[in-house]
C-alpha cells in the first residue's frame, strides 16, 4: 500500500515534469521559428537598404537616368538600360501572352483527357523547373544561329517570353478553373458556340486573375540576366534603337525589333564586375531601381490577387 | 391542306439552309480556334524538344573533338587555354559545393519557418507574412549576387580573416537565403492542407503543439515539404548569377568553401561574356556544360515525382 502510494506520487511527478519539459518544447520552438522568420525579413531588409545606401549619390542625381554609360563612373548613366528593358519587355509581352493564354485556354476547355494533353502537362511543369540559363543556350542555338536574329532586341524578347510561358500557363490555368461552370451552361443554353462562351466569358471574367500572373511573369523577366548574358548582350551601348513610333508615315517601324540593346540587369553586372570601387555606386543605384520596379509590380499582383480572391462570389 | 404542307415545307427547307450555312461557317470558325489554341499549347512541347535538339547536336559535335572519358575523369577544366583539359569534374564540384551550403542553410530555415507559420503562429502573422515572403520570391538574382560580393563575404571576412574575395561560402549563404522564401512558402501551403481533423485528434490525446507539428502535420505534408526541397535544389543548382558574380570563375577541383571555383552556370557566363566564335570548341563546350546542368536538374525532378508518388498520404 505504502510502496503504491509512492510510486504513484513519482508518477506524478513524472507527469509533471514531462508536461513542463513538453511545454518548455513548445515555447522554445515558437521562438525558434519567430526568429527564422525575423531573420529572413530582416536579411531581405537589409539587402534593399544596403542597395540604397550604397547607390544613394547616383540615385539621387537627374543625370544617370538620363545619360549613356561611360568609362567615367560619375557621368555613366542607365538611360540605354532603361530604353533596353523597355521594348524587350515589350517584345516579352506580345510574345508570352498571347501564347500562355492560348495553352491554358486549351488546356482547359478543350483538351481531351488522354495522352496527348498528359504531354502538353508534364512538358509545363517541367518547363517550369528548367534553370534560366539553359533557355539563353536555346536562345544562343536557336535565335542567335539558326533564324539567324542576332544578338537583338527580338532575340531577348522572345527569349525571355519563353521562360516566362509556364508562370503565364500556370496562372491562367487557376483563373480559369475559378470560373464555375455555370456561367459557361448559362452562355450555351442561349447558344452561344464553344469559342463564344470561351471568348465573352470564360476568359472576360478570369481577366484579373491572368492579368496577376502576367505581371509576376513580367517582374521575372525585367529582372533575369542570365539568358540575356548568354545570347550575347552588349554591355556598352551609347545609342538608343529606332523609335518604334515616329511622326512621318507609316508612323509604326519595326527596325527595333533588330538593334542590338543592354538591360538593365546587364548593365549593373557590368558595372558590377569592374575591379574599382567607383563604379559599384552605379551598380548599387542600378539595383536599387531593378529591386524597386519588381517588387511594386510583385506587390501590385499580390495585392490583387487577395482582392480578386475577396471580392468574388460567385 | 397539301397546297399549305408545301410552302411550309419550301419555306422551312430555305431556312435551314441558311442556317446550315450559317452553322457550318460557325464549325470552321470553331476549329480554327480550337487549332490555334491547340498550337500554343503545343509551343510548351516544341520548346522543350528546341531545348533538348540543340543541348545535344552542339553537344555531340563537342564530344566529337573531347572523349567521354577525359570529359568525366580529368580533374581540370580549361577549355580556353592553350593546354585545352576538358574535364567537368571541377564545375560539378564548385556546383555540388555553393548547392550543399545553400540547401544546409535553406531546408532547416525555411522548414523552421514553414512549421512556425502552419502551426503556431497567429492568424494575422501569417496573412501579413506569407504575402511578404511572395514578395521575395521576386527579387532579382542580380541583386543578391551584389549582396554577397559586397555585403555578406566582407561581413565573413570579418569572421574568417584569411577568406578570399570570392569564395563559395558567401554565395554559397546568400543563394541559401534566396531559397528559403521557396522552401517555406511551398511547405506552408503542403502543412496548410493537412485536414484539422488531424490536429484536433491529436490535441485530443494531449500532445503539443510541438508534439503535432513534428509527428502529425509535417509527416501527413511530407509530399509537399519534398517537393518544396527538390525546387530549391533546382534552384540552387541552376543559380547564376550569384556564383558567376561572388565565386570568382575559376574552375577548380574542390570541396572546401573557403575556395574561390566556378559552377556550371558561371562558366555558361564567363564564355558567353567573352564572345566566342559560333562554332569553336569553346562556344560547344557551353553546350555540354548546359546538358550536364539539365541532366542533374532532370535527375532531381525525376526522384521529386516518384517521392510526391511514394509518400503521398490518403486523407
Amino acid at each position: 500500500m505504502h510502496d503504491s502510494q509512492a510510486s504513484t506520487l513519482k508518477n506524478i511527478d513524472a507527469v509533471r515534469s514531462m508536461i513542463k519539459r513538453h511545454k518548455r518544447n513548445d515555447t522554445l520552438f515558437g521562438s525558434l521559428g519567430l526568429l527564422c522568420i525575423v531573420f529572413i525579413l530582416i536579411t531581405l531588409l537589409i539587402l534593399f537598404i544596403d542597395l540604397v545606401i550604397d547607390g544613394y549619390p547616383q540615385l539621387t542625381s537627374l543625370d544617370f537616368f538620363s545619360n549613356f554609360p561611360s568609362r567615367k563612373a560619375a557621368r555613366a548613366g542607365m538611360l540605354s538600360a532603361l530604353v533596353g528593358s523597355g521594348l524587350v519587355m515589350l517584345v516579352t509581352f506580345f510574345s508570352a501572352v498571347p501564347l500562355g493564354v492560348g495553352a491554358a485556354i486549351y488546356l482547359e476547355e478543350y483538351a481531351p483527357k488522354n495522352w496527348f494533353s498528359e504531354i502538353i502537362e508534364v512538358n509545363v511543369t517541367n518547363l517550369a523547373a528548367v534553370p534560366s540559363i539553359i533557355y539563353g543556350l536555346l536562345a544562343l542555338g536557336l535565335f542567335v544561329y539558326t533564324f539567324d536574329f542576332g544578338t537583338s532586341i527580338l532575340t531577348a524578347g522572345l527569349t525571355l517570353g519563353l521562360l516566362i510561358l509556364p508562370i503565364v500557363i500556370v496562372a491562367t490555368r487557376e483563373a480559369i478553373r475559378a470560373i464555375p461552370i455555370a456561367i459557361r451552361e448559362a452562355a450555351y443554353a442561349v447558344g452561344a458556340t464553344k469559342g463564344q462562351v470561351v471568348g465573352h466569358h470564360v476568359v472576360r471574367y478570369s481577366a484579373g486573375g491572368i492579368l496577376t500572373g502576367v505581371i509576376i511573369g513580367m517582374a521575372r523577366a525585367l529582372g533575369e540576366t542570365a539568358p540575356v548574358i548568354t545570347i550575347g548582350a552588349l554591355t556598352f551601348i551609347a545609342f538608343l534603337p529606332t523609335s518604334p513610333v515616329s511622326t512621318t508615315p507609316p508612323f509604326i517601324n519595326f527596325e527595333w525589333l533588330f538593334s542590338g540593346f543592354t538591360v538593365l540587369p546587364i548593365q549593373m553586372f557590368s558595372w558590377l564586375s569592374r575591379p574599382g570601387a567607383d563604379f559599384h555606386v552605379n551598380a548599387a543605384a542600378a539595383g536599387a531601381v531593378i529591386i524597386l520596379v519588381t517588387l511594386l509590380m510583385n506587390g501590385i499582383a499580390i495585392k490583387m490577387r487577395y482582392n480578386i480572391r475577396k471580392k468574388i462570389k460567385w | 391542306m397539301n397546297t399549305t404542307t408545301q410552302v411550309l415545307d419550301n419555306t422551312s427547307s430555305t431556312h435551314i439552309s441558311t442556317r446550315l450555312a450559317k452553322n457550318f461557317r460557325r464549325n470552321i470558325k470553331e476549329r480554327v480556334i480550337e487549332l490555334i489554341l491547340m498550337l500554343c499549347a503545343l509551343s510548351a512541347v516544341f520548346t522543350t524538344l528546341a531545348i533538348v535538339t540543340i543541348l545535344l547536336y552542339e553537344s555531340f559535335s563537342f564530344f566529337d573533338h573531347v572523349s567521354i572519358i577525359d570529359f568525366l575523369t580529368d580533374r581540370q577544366w580549361t577549355p580556353l587555354f592553350e593546354d585545352a583539359h576538358y574535364g567537368i569534374l571541377p564545375l560539378i564540384s564548385g556546383t555540388i559545393t555553393t548547392s550543399f551550403i545553400a540547401l544546409a542553410f535553406a531546408i532547416p530555415v525555411g522548414t523552421i519557418a514553414a512549421i512556425f507559420l502552419s502551426e503556431f503562429a497567429s492568424h494575422k502573422t501569417r496573412e501579413t507574412v506569407k504575402p511578404i515572403l511572395e514578395l521575395l520570391a521576386g527579387v532579382p538574382t542580380i541583386a543578391f549576387g551584389y549582396f554577397a560580393l559586397l555585403f555578406v563575404t566582407p561581413l565573413l571576412q570579418k569572421i574568417f580573416p584569411t577568406l578570399p574575395t570570392f569564395n563559395m561560402l558567401g554565395p554559397g549563404i546568400v543563394i541559401g537565403i534566396m531559397v528559403v522564401p521557396y522552401i517555406a512558402s511551398i511547405s506552408e501551403d503542403a502543412m496548410r492542407s493537412v485536414p484539422m481533423s488531424m490536429r484536433e485528434g491529436s490535441y485530443a490525446m494531449g500532445a503539443t503543439r510541438f508534439q503535432t507539428a513534428m509527428r502529425v502535420v509535417t509527416p501527413a505534408a511530407i509530399s509537399g515539404i519534398v517537393a518544396a526541397y527538390i525546387l530549391a535544389i533546382s534552384r540552387a543548382v541552376g543559380e547564376t548569377m550569384v556564383v558567376a558574380i561572388a565565386a570568382g570563375q575559376q574552375p577548380n577541383l574542390t570541396f572546401n568553401p573557403m575556395d574561390s571555383a566556378a559552377t556550371i552556370t558561371a562558366y555558361i557566363v564567363q564564355v558567353a561574356m567573352g564572345d566566342l566564335p559560333h562554332g569553336s570548341i569553346g562556344y560547344q563546350s557551353i553546350f555540354a556544360a548546359g546538358l550536364v546542368l539539365m541532366l542533374m536538374t532532370l535527375f532531381f525532378n525525376i526522384i521529386g515525382h516518384f517521392t510526391r508518388k511514394k509518400f503521398r498520404e490518403a486523407y
